[in-house]
């Protein structure tokens, strides 16, 4: 009996080993990737959120064959990424945001055909479905313009037909909508939903790190940071969780100095984060009761700190990964680049 | 747009992932017209350099047809060197190379695809090479054997295109060290491949040696069917040397198969195939 799952890993890891000294021949290792599992169910739209550097691409890599796992094994529609990957290679496909995949001087649909041809779709079905995807996603009047000519965002949608033109049973997309314009987006969004929904066999796995578009398009999302995945469930769900913290948001006079440490010190102030603005700060505070503000606005006073904006606002993914980490991504990212160089 | 896709196994996806490679070589490369003057006008130059030299130290006039031919074959060793050897590598810094691995094509059938494709632009550009100088500086053919002139040209390419092929898998695994091993092969081949004189004049066993290069023996048996007194310069018997190219093809062709899927799972490992990270 098929299994239910076009996704599987279990316990996956992956090191990589760099050359950190060429002339001293220090070996230092990277762990990209680790104890890694998760079940993805057929017809599922999953998504994989978090900063760059935690170990998406990494896992996307080792999904569609090009990586081997250093431990335990992956399992994509049935068959195992590392002995059966004849048997997978036909089932997938995949698209990376800011890809430069294709050759410059064949047109767009000259390009399309191209892969077509390396999954065995024969010439007129390649040239129809080609044509109904450019269509779809406004790109018909550049089907004869040379790849070399679109701009990013253009390049960035026909890599994204390239995906789906081979109606695979499972796609992976590695940060899809990188490049691309707002509208654009959307249009991408609102595409890979009715693909998934449209036939229940195919599963799509997405990352992001746009809290948004994990929230509005997945049906589940596994949060991932330095490798691990920290949580995996409905973006509803993981919203739930924090729904016993009440979250507001202050835009006040610069905080001059005075830091986060004697409101976090407050009794029912769970976290604080600070962004410094133009003129102003800007302050997230996530309280255990609602009744702790009072001490927040005391404390506000007594500094002479003249509140400009306060706004109760509903928990997020981001506020998910800030329980989680504790840290925004963007401030991971920072510590990750930091550490790195 | 939900529709149900046909698509092709075997030697059916093996035919098409060929065709979908050579596409871009054949049509791609003649579609910037820059070609002409860089494929065709600089090699002649070249040419011309060998053949004045030549008509001045007075050397047999079929000297001038020899540098022609080499200048002509250059076209392939050049194809060779940055379009197969080294094109894994450029694939990989483009994106192709993982998306070429992770579909369920045949790598064997894409270098092929490469292969072929190079081979017929490549003719175009050689082809023109032949016929610009041969109208420049008035060189006589006399083809003693066509049907062996033939099998000479097929089996060289053949067998070029193998050894191409099986390079390249080599260079799967490297990074921009990639660019230097070219540029390290291309000239000392001009040289020891005779590439503008006759191979003989070299000592017995650098010429055996070089005769690995199958440029070498190829074009010396063509200098051989194709100019009165090539005979008499050859260095080996022509059906000696359709025999060592057949040879050779067989050897380079095998050789690409196995040495291909070795350095893919290689690759895999070691996290090449995408990335610099080493």
């Amino acid at each position: 009996m098929a299994s239910d799952f076009s996704i599987e890993t279990e316990e996956l890891g992956r090191v990589y080993k760099l050359r950190e000294n060429k002339k001293k021949g220090q070996a230092k290792e990277l762990v990209a990737l680790s104890g890694v599992n998760l079940q993805v169910r057929r017809g599922e739209l999953f998504g994989l959120l978090g900063p760059n550097g935690a170990g998406k691409t990494t896992l996307i890599k080792i999904l569609t064959t090009l990586l081997a796992p250093s431990t335990g094994w992956a399992r994509v529609a049935g068959y195992d990424v590392l002995r059966e990957t004849v048997k997978v290679r036909p089932c997938i496909n995949m698209v990376s945001g800011g890809e430069s995949s294709g050759y410059g001087l064949l047109t767009v649909r000259e390009n399309l055909w191209m892969f077509a041809q390396f999954y065995g779709i024969p010439s007129k079905q390649a040239y129809q479905r080609i044509d109904a995807l450019l269509a779809a996603f406004g790109l018909a009047d550049r089907a004869k313009t040379k790849s070399s000519d679109l701009s990013t965002g253009l390049r960035q949608k026909m890599n994204i037909i390239r995906g789906f033109m081979t109606d695979p049973e499972v796609l992976f997309l590695d940060e899809p909508t990188l490049g691309l314009d707002v509208g654009a987006s959307r249009d991408v969004r609102g595409f890979v939903r009715r693909w998934v929904d449209e036939n229940p066999t195919r599963t799509l796995l997405l990352t992001t790190h746009y809290m948004v578009e994990a929230d509005e398009l997945c049906d589940r999302v596994a949060i991932i940071n330095k490798g691990r995945v920290l949580a995996c469930d409905t973006p509803a769900a993981l919203k739930h969780q924090l729904q016993k913290e009440a979250i507001f948001n202050l835009e006040v006079s610069p905080l001059n100095g005075l830091g986060t440490a004697p409101f976090e010190a407050l009794p029912g102030v769970s976290k604080v984060l600070h962004t410094p603005l133009d003129g102003h700060s800007q302050v997230q505070f996530f309280l255990a009761e609602e009744a702790a503000l009072a001490g927040v606005v005391d404390t506000l006073t007594r500094n002479n700190i003249r509140i400009l904006n306060l706004q109760k606002r509903e928990p997020t993914l981001e506020d998910v990964f800030v329980t989680l980490v504790g840290r925004s991504m963007s401030e991971e990212e920072k510590v990750d680049n930091g550490n790195n160089n | 747009m939900e529709t149900t896709i046909k698509k092709n196994s075997g030697w059916r996806l093996f035919l098409q992932t060929i065709m979908g490679r050579a596409y871009p070589r054949v049509v791609g490369m003649q579609r910037g017209k820059s070609w002409i003057f860089f494929d065709t006008f600089l090699p002649l130059l070249s040419v011309s350099a060998y053949v004045f030299v030549y008509r001045a130290l007075g050397a047999p006039e079929e000297y001038v047809g020899f540098v022609i031919v080499g200048g002509a074959m250059t076209a392939f060793w050049m194809n060779i060197l940055w379009s197969m050897s080294s094109q894994l590598y450029w694939e990989k810094e483009t994106g192709n190379l993982g998306l070429f691995i992770l579909s369920p094509a045949h790598l064997m059938a894409i270098l092929l695809g490469m292969a072929i494709g190079g081979l017929v632009a490549t003719a175009l550009r050689a082809g023109a090479i032949i016929l610009v100088g041969s109208l420049i500086f008035h060189v006589q053919y006399a083809v003693t054997n066509l049907l062996q002139l033939l099998a000479v040209f097929l089996l060289s390419m053949v067998a070029l295109y193998g050894m191409g092929m099986m390079t390249s898998s080599l260079f799967l695994l490297l990074s921009r060290e990639a660019w230097h091993i070219a540029n390290l092969a291309q000239e000392p081949v001009y040289l020891v491949s005779g590439f503008y004189f006759p191979v003989k004049n070299l000592n017995f066993w650098v010429a055996a040696c070089a005769s690995l290069i199958p440029l070498t023996l190829g074009l010396d048996a063509m200098r051989q069917l194709v100019f009165p007194s090539g005979a008499l310069l050859g260095f080996l018997s022509v059906p000696v040397e359709i025999g060592a190219l057949t040879v050779l093809s067989v050897v380079f062709l095998v050789g690409a198969r196995l040495l291909l899927g070795k350095m893919e799972r290689l690759a895999i490992r070691e996290g090449r195939l995408t990335e610099s990270r080493r």
